[in-house]
């Protein structure tokens, strides 16, 4: 958010000035657009241009907070959420620890988040290059049918202010296209997707997107069920992904202190096998999630949060921070204008290993390479640690990768897949979610089948 | 409140702006307002944490020239902003001449399903601030293992005004009233975790006609109980569906594949099976949005269409799928009552509503006694599926081995995985205790609307049970 944006600010810093005795007053204001692409068949199906804009109001007097918002910046209504957030106050529990952040000192480390490509991209250059990627996903296997290909963008401004002395502003902009793709082979049919991501069209890479969706399509078909039984597997990058921003919830410093945390007590203890080392680094440019400040205005900044396996901290937002007698570690999160702030982790990373996927795949006699998951919402319980998904993917086979198979579960806990960690990959793909991706092997891991 | 002073923007605005729409030679302009307010309570460890309130207010314009749709939306409703709005829609679906200058509305349609006796802003925070507290007691009380308690209240209401320029014009208002509560539970082997929740389409009296503690209570059990658990089999079982608990299997199983949407392009198990034996002959599927108080009721969808009662599946026989406007245009034929979206700042596209299975001819305890060894799942959680493939998933969160006929033990959380069609197929024992189930998100596409779900205790003769045990 190194690009200010005063006209916003200026909206903060009057709904901060009008703070009563005793009230802490948090003002944070947005503003945003995007553009929607969709294509099919070769015809543009939808097109989607549309602005919003919107504040958020926290109060807190006596250790009771009060939140309100509203999705617009007219005057009337930012004076209707000031008084609804001032009325919310009085039925808030009385809390030692609420309050708002307050200035640390911890410098941000500047970043680009806008870019001015993007911002003056043409309409139908966004089009053309939406049905370029289409054109290219069918012609990439004679089997592939498309459902869409899309072209998506944003932007975004906004201000912060607090009574406590924080006050920042700035502006960003992102976008990215992906395709879904359907491949057949007699009666069935198998889904893909690919994608791409970049500071501006002009970063793209169509053709990869075009391949890895024809090709998640395509490797599915004439899948079996797999027998049940123990073995190892290989999560592929974008699987290894997720699993690894499951775990931001187990280092979340407010679950910590209120009992919801696997690694709650377990500070200085080996948590993971001894060559597993992880941080949460949003000051890191390549990550897809990188940002200069937090939810709460703070600096983001780089955390170890298990070194050689070795758990070595929790992250925190101001609240959290005050009720285990710690600092912020500017790890506050926030969904936008409408929410109140939370915590969280912002850009995971895995410290890599040496070897390709190949090379690790190569070391195997037997397992299963992980090439998706599904229902992580409905079958891994973060506080119990439980972890089960639905899956799909390859057979491995005397170090090589065999026959796809699908309709199968995978079955652990978070707790013993740290420590059954074989091997990490050197392939980081900085994907577009929170952790960055790369191969993970896990050893005795149960593939429930037929 | 049926007269058109009581509408979010004036007939004779929404005419123009709809003209706007179709300037540039549209076949279609819709305009869709909404105005939502919206509040929120939310206890952890033992405090109020906070009130929120929320105001929503905008209104989305579409716009449809051949097979291409426009789509602008604002949080201005004057005449400007929306016109302004209408002009960026019919530029995004077009960039042909022709043109049109006038829109004659009807008269406003209104069809509500729902009366609401305590409408939610005519309560106070403290009488919503206070249900979260009993919820906290009820539910600490229980058992010394329980260490953690989050509960969470929520109310909306919100007044929809949909548009078109084939003179539609309908109104609706929408109340939904939400309790939610977590409890973590802590013994020699970690903790686990208990969740319920009650939500309904009318207002505060539904803290009259259900006990709070009693659903506080159970979402205590039910993490008390899992303390125990032993981990759930892996392989194919029999697993025995509790009533009202598994209607997202569902949901997930044919639901999203018998959207419209999803059957136009090809992406669907279900496509051209109408008319098919797709299920158990046991089965008879229905999706209605008129399911008074029920989470997915709507007076009109936001179409401006009345909800209505669609038979999906019957006797087993796939007997049609459900329609939106744009999809139900190219077929030529009545749309259903399932265009929805999850704002003003939305597309409208094809989703569920209420979606249930009715009664079988089984007596429920006799499903379970029928069922040598197996699970029996008393509460889901969600589920996730490839309409293409017909592969799905949904969570167990509590469950139990069947042993002999008997519900035995309690098991870990885990997902259950299985292929649509084939699990349609498999359900060979369907109970006569229909209830329905707990208020859902349905997410599709970015988009996430309320939907409810049910069914009768049911058996499915073989599902893959994603445990760890073997």
């Amino acid at each position: 958010m190194n690009v200010e944006v005063p006209e916003l600010q200026a909206i903060a810093d009057r709904i901060v000035a009008q703070a009563k005795p005793g009230e802490q007053v948090e003002a944070y204001v947005g503003r945003g657009g995007e553009t929607s692409v969709r294509v099919y068949e070769g015809e543009l199906e939808h097109f989607v241009s549309a602005q919003s804009d919107g504040v958020g109001i926290r109060i807190i007097k006596d250790g009771r907070t009060g939140t309100a918002y509203a999705g617009t910046l007219d005057v009337a209504a930012i004076a209707e959420v000031l008084a609804e957030a001032r009325d919310n106050v009085q039925f808030g529990t009385q809390d030692e620890f609420a309050g708002l952040a307050t200035p640390d000192g911890v410098e941000p480390v500047p970043q680009k988040f806008w870019d001015d490509d993007l911002a003056n991209y043409a309409t139908e250059g966004k089009v053309d290059l939406t049905k370029d990627l289409e054109r290219r996903a069918l012609a990439a296997d004679s089997r592939v049918r498309t459902e869409s290909a899309n072209y998506d963008d944003g932007w975004d401004e906004s201000a912060f202010a607090t009574t406590s002395g924080i006050r920042t502003s700035g502006r960003s902009n992102s976008c990215y296209v992906s395709v879904v793709t359907l491949a057949d082979d007699g009666d069935e049919t198998q889904t893909g997707f690919g994608f791409s991501v970049g500071d501006s069209p002009k970063d793209f890479n169509l053709d990869k997107a075009a391949r890895e969706a024809a090709d998640r399509a395509t490797r599915l078909l004439g899948a079996t069920k797999p027998a049940t039984k123990r073995t190892t597997i290989v999560l592929d990058p974008y699987v290894t992904s997720q699993f690894i921003s499951i775990l931001s919830s187990a280092f979340n410093g407010e679950n910590v202190s209120k009992g919801r945390s696997i690694f709650a007590e377990r500070l200085g203890e080996q948590v993971a096998v001894p060559f597993f080392t992880l941080v949460d680094d949003p000051t890191n440019k390549l990550a897809y999630t990188a940002t200069d400040i937090d939810g709460e205005g703070l600096a983001a900044r780089r955390n170890v949060l298990i070194k050689d396996g070795v758990l070595q901290m929790f992250v925190h937002s101001s609240y959290s921070a005050r009720r285990m007698k710690t600092a912020s570690t500017g790890n506050a999160t926030r969904g936008g204008f409408a929410g109140a702030p939370g915590v969280g982790c912002l850009a995971m990373q895995v410290a890599p290993g040496s070897k390709s996927q190949a090379e690790l795949i190569a070391d195997i006699d037997d397992g299963v390479l992980i090439q998706e998951v599904s229902g992580l919402h409905s079958g891994v319980n973060p506080i119990s640690g439980d972890f089960s998904t639905g899956a799909s993917g390859m057979t491995i086979v005397n170090g090589a990768v065999g026959a796809p198979i699908r309709e199968f579960t995978i079955g652990s806990t978070l707790q013993r897949m740290l420590q059954d960690i074989v091997a990490i990959g050197n392939d980081i793909d900085w994907l577009p979610m929170r952790a960055v991706g790369l191969s993970l092997v896990i050893n005795d891991v149960t593939i429930s089948g037929s | 409140m049926s007269n058109n002073d009581a509408l979010l923007v004036a007939p004779d605005v929404l005419s123009r702006v709809l003209a706007r729409g179709r300037s540039t030679g549209a076949d279609f302009s819709e305009v869709f307002v909404e105005d939502k307010r919206s509040t929120s309570a939310g206890l952890d460890d033992g405090k109020i944490e906070q009130v929120s309130s929320g105001r929503d207010r905008g209104a989305g314009i579409r716009v449809v020239k051949g097979d291409t749709t426009g789509f602008a939306h604002t949080s201005d409703l004057t005449e400007k902003g929306l016109l302004a709005a209408a002009e960026a829609a019919a530029v995004a679906a077009s960039r042909g001449g022709g043109g049109v200058n006038s829109v004659t509305l009807g008269a406003v349609v209104r069809h509500p399903v729902n009366t609401i006796e305590k409408w939610p802003d005519e309560v106070t925070k403290r009488e919503k601030v206070a249900l979260l507290q009993r919820v906290d007691a009820a539910a600490r009380g229980v058992h010394k293992a329980i260490v953690q308690v989050s509960a969470g209240y929520g109310d909306s209401r919100k007044r929809i005004l949909i548009a078109n320029s084939e003179g539609v014009l309908a109104a609706d208002e929408q109340v939904r009233t939400l309790l939610r509560v977590s409890v973590v539970a802590t013994g020699d082997g970690g903790m686990q975790t208990g969740y319920q929740s009650l939500g309904h389409t009318i207002g505060f009296e539904v803290f009259d006609q259900n006990d709070v503690e009693e659903l506080a209570i159970a979402a205590a059990r039910q993490a008390v109980t899992k303390l125990s658990a032993r981990p759930a089999p892996s392989g194919s079982l029999p697993v025995v569906i509790k009533h009202g608990s598994g209607g997202v299997l569902f949901h997930e199983a044919c639901g999203h594949g018998l959207e419209a949407d999803i059957i136009s392009k090809g992406a669907s198990v279900y496509k051209d099976k109408k008319g098919e034996l797709v299920a158990s002959p046991l089965v008879t599927l229905i999706d209605d949005g008129t399911m008074t108080a029920e989470w997915g009721a709507i007076g009109i969808d936001d179409e401006g269409h009345p909800s209505q009662r669609n038979v999906l599946i019957q006797d087993g026989v796939l007997t049609d799928y459900m329609w939106d406007y744009l999809r139900a245009r190219n077929e030529g034929r009545r749309q259903s009552g399932n265009g929805r979206r999850q704002s003003y700042q939305h597309l409208p596209m094809v989703r569920m509503t209420n979606t249930f299975v009715l009664n079988g001819p089984h007596d429920p305890a006799a499903i379970v006694r029928d069922t040598k060894n197996g699970v029996y799942v008393a509460k889901l959680g969600g589920g996730q599926v490839d309409t293409a493939s017909g592969d799905f998933v949904f969570g167990m969160t509590e469950a139990y081995l069947i042993e002999n006929g008997e519900i035995t033990e309690p098991l870990r959380d885990g997902n259950l995985i299985g292929n649509g069609p084939q699990v349609l197929k498999d359900i060979d024992l369907l109970g006569n205790d229909f209830a329905m189930g707990n208020p859902g998100t349905c997410g599709k596409d970015g988009q996430g609307v309320p939907v409810g779900d049910g069914q009768p205790t049911l058996r499915v003769k073989s599902l893959t049970i994603g445990g760890t045990a073997t």
